[in-house]
């Protein structure tokens, strides 16, 4: 022990307690929940007890703590108390050397891994899901991380471009590619028409009106039944072509017309590469639009609407615009939902979807467009991860986004990077960055 | 007759501004010369800060009329117009008196901030610039160029890249005038430009206003509690008192004015022998209270 640390004898007695005190709350949460579960069965419910596993959860509870008491913790103390700061220099230095390659690095990884060996059917649809998450992201990124404008429905936005493509494919029997700009543009219009009415607005009060937008266009989806097929949804959506080329069996489809055999993972992976595609432009025009004046005003108006007034930005236009483009890419990424599912109701479009989305921008730091890869990948593919754990999920989900924001409260990656430099680029601390209205 | 009424960039004409049963500013009256530096001062909630949240588009004011003269021999009715077009087109910017910056943005951010209209238009409405025109990236070029120019001037070009909140407050306030002068305006509203700063900061305060009347084509109106500076700097002075103009003159005429004596010091005017040497120090108030929406 280090001559900063406490003394031996009170150490092992404070561990001693906080391990009855372990054992006492995982006692009382996994006995109630593991140690009892009902089964239907002829003429009611039976009551089963496993009370070995709800012994063994809090055995493996209990030891953990303790082998954290022992490894980590004890370590932690030491460590600090030898190397005052110097630790986390070290770390925060080689976080900045990784932030560097991250990017490229994941990049890489996306392009080859349909084609890597132990990619199969289940992993090509979680990378596709993954990516339509990162892509809402970014586009949600646009409102909320630059332009600070907390939006909860943008959901709506999503549903718009999917319900876009189906009914336009539907009535007027149009193709997938000229749907999607279609859908991008439906989408950015009812973006603007929400902007109207939530340009006086600040703080919670835009929250709650973007909900509601979010919750009128589900409903009238559902009760617009002669228009939307209101709860039966809308199936037989046509399914994306390879210009023009169709990902069928037979001649003067995709697989003929390259020689290939026919394969079902083709559809596959060029709706991968689709999504791919489309979340690439989404970052790469957000990218764009950092470094140029629009931008710049939407980051702008997060840190000081009325300082934006006083040199003459039209804070109306600012915020329409922000709204659009973010509605736009919502849009793209629901046709291209629409097409890859072949049937959407409104029932996707709830709002725990916008939560999700809004939970992976604030947990991958706003504004950061890596963060939200990480964050949507953690999100995404953790719900998966856990799928095993059924209901558990949503316990496991709540308690990791509480210890996420406990440690890191402005989100994984919360610095900012400065859209231009005269010398040097260096990177803005946290504190220092608005987190605009709403928040 | 004198200079600024005859060469007028900015006229105030019999306007009141009321807030409910408070009448803020009383039929005020007052124009703003080419090339002065004009200062507006008066005593704590005497309405200073309204009279420029008036002219800058932030308060529409109850009566009355406020006209801005451009260079070409336009007018602006400023009083009709929305706040954001006041700078845009007027050519009217302000700074604030709790000091608004874009902290989480860098200095040189700030500065393109600043110079958001030319270089919208520049980028074609965002569209070009998406695509990467040419002309737009000349004319960020010469967006920085002006940005340089100012921060050179401001002394804070070694600060360029750092975040505007990390910026110590002297230098927070020049930063803010040199925002405000990126929008390239014809008239520059300071709201209490040297509050908070050190005796060397206000000499260097002082030193950019001079060099920005004289260089720059630009008038300047200002609030000022600082005797000091106002008595240095300002070719014309303008006393609120209760929201009603006590005084208007040169420097010399204002001192000199027992009215004014009486409202800053109160005292009755047989006092003013006794009270003529304090005025030259320090008249410090601490802060008004009225802000900006």
């Amino acid at each position: 022990m280090s001559s900063g640390g406490p003394a031996p004898g009170t150490d092992l007695a404070q561990i001693f307690k906080d391990l009855v005190v372990t054992f006492l709350l995982a006692a009382a949460i996994f006995g109630t929940t593991i140690a009892f579960k009902t089964e239907t069965a002829i003429g009611g419910l039976t009551l089963e007890t496993h009370y070995g596993l709800a012994a063994a959860v809090v055995g493996v509870v209990v030891v953990g703590r303790f082998i954290l008491w022992m490894t980590v913790w004890r370590k932690r103390t030491v460590a600090v108390s030898v190397v005052p700061g110097g630790l986390k220099q070290a770390i925060v230095g080689k976080l900045g050397f990784l932030g560097k390659y991250f990017g490229p690095t994941m990049l890489l990884f996306a392009l080859v891994f349909p084609f890597l060996p132990f990619t199969d059917r289940y992993l090509l649809d979680l990378g596709i899901l993954i990516l339509t998450y990162i892509m809402l992201g970014w586009g949600l990124n646009i409102v909320v991380g630059l332009a600070g404008l907390l939006d909860l429905g943008y959901v709506a936005f999503y549903a718009i471009g999917a319900y876009s493509y189906a009914l336009l494919a539907q009535y007027f029997g149009l193709s997938f590619w000229i749907c999607l700009p279609l859908a991008g543009i439906l989408a950015a219009f009812w973006g603007i028409i929400l902007g109207f009415p939530v340009l006086r607005l600040r703080g919670d009060y835009l929250a709650i009106v973007t909900l509601a937008f979010g919750e009128i266009i589900r409903v009238v989806l559902l009760n617009w039944y002669q228009f939307t097929g209101g709860p039966d949804g809308i199936s037989g959506i046509p399914r994306p072509t390879f210009f023009g080329l169709p990902f069928k069996r037979g001649e003067g489809n995709f697989a003929d017309f390259f020689g290939l055999d026919y394969s079902s993972m083709h559809r596959i992976i060029f709706l991968y590469f689709l999504i791919l595609l489309l979340a690439l432009v989404t970052n790469f025009v957000t990218n764009r639009l950092r470094r140029l004046p629009l931008g710049r005003a939407w980051e702008a108006l997060r840190e000081d609407e009325i300082a934006c007034r006083s040199i003459g930005l039209n804070t109306t236009l600012v915020k329409l615009s922000a709204f659009a483009t973010g509605a736009m890419f919502a849009g793209f990424a629901g046709s291209f939902f629409a097409t890859r599912q072949g049937f959407i109701s409104p029932e996707s479009f709830t709002f725990i979807e916008s939560a999700l989305i809004l939970a992976i921008v604030v947990l991958g730091g706003m504004g950061s467009q890596v963060g939200v890869v990480i964050a949507s990948i953690a999100m995404i593919g953790g719900f998966e991860i856990f799928r095993e754990a059924e209901q558990f999920r949503m316990l496991i989900f709540g308690l990791a986004m509480v210890v996420i924001m406990v440690w890191r409260p402005r989100g994984l990656i919360s610095t900012r990077e400065p859209s231009i430099f005269l010398v040097r680029k260096k990177s803005v601390s946290a504190d220092m960055v608005a987190q605009g209205e709403g928040h | 007759m004198t200079r600024w009424n005859e060469d007028i960039l900015l006229s105030v004409e019999r306007m009141s501004m009321r807030f409910g049963g408070l009448l803020a500013v009383d039929d005020l009256s007052f124009n703003v010369g080419k090339g002065d530096i004009t200062a507006l001062i008066g005593p704590n909630g005497a309405g200073k800060t309204t009279v420029f949240n008036c002219i800058t588009g932030f308060y529409k004011p109850t009566a009355g009329r406020i006209t801005a003269h451009t260079l070409e021999g336009e007018k602006f009715l400023l009083e009709r117009m929305d706040d954001f077009r006041i700078p845009k087109q007027a050519k009217v910017a302000r700074t604030f008196q709790n000091i608004r910056l874009f902290g989480g943005m860098t200095v040189l951010e700030n500065l393109m901030v600043g110079q958001h209209n030319p270089l919208m238009k520049a980028s074609k409405f965002t569209f070009g610039g998406i695509l990467g025109l040419s002309s737009y990236k000349e004319a960020e070029k010469q967006a920085i160029e002006l940005a340089k120019y100012w921060m050179e001037k401001t002394g804070l070009t070694y600060r360029a890249d750092d975040a505007a909140a990390d910026l110590p407050y002297g230098e927070q306030r020049k930063l803010e005038i040199a925002r405000a002068m990126c929008t390239r305006p014809k008239l520059l509203c300071l709201d209490e430009p040297a509050a908070g700063l050190n005796p060397r900061e206000s000499e260097e305060l002082n030193a950019l206003l001079l060099h920005i009347r004289a260089e720059e084509d630009t008038g300047i109106l200002l609030i000022e509690h600082d005797m000091n500076v106002v008595m240095e700097i300002s070719d014309h002075i303008v006393v609120l008192d209760y929201g009603e103009k006590i005084a208007d003159g040169t420097p010399e005429e204002v001192r000199n004015d027992p009215k004014v004596i009486a409202a800053y010091l109160g005292v009755s005017d047989e006092d003013v022998e006794n009270v003529e040497q304090q005025i030259e120090q320090d008249v410090t108030g601490s802060g008004e209270t009225e802000a900006p929406k």
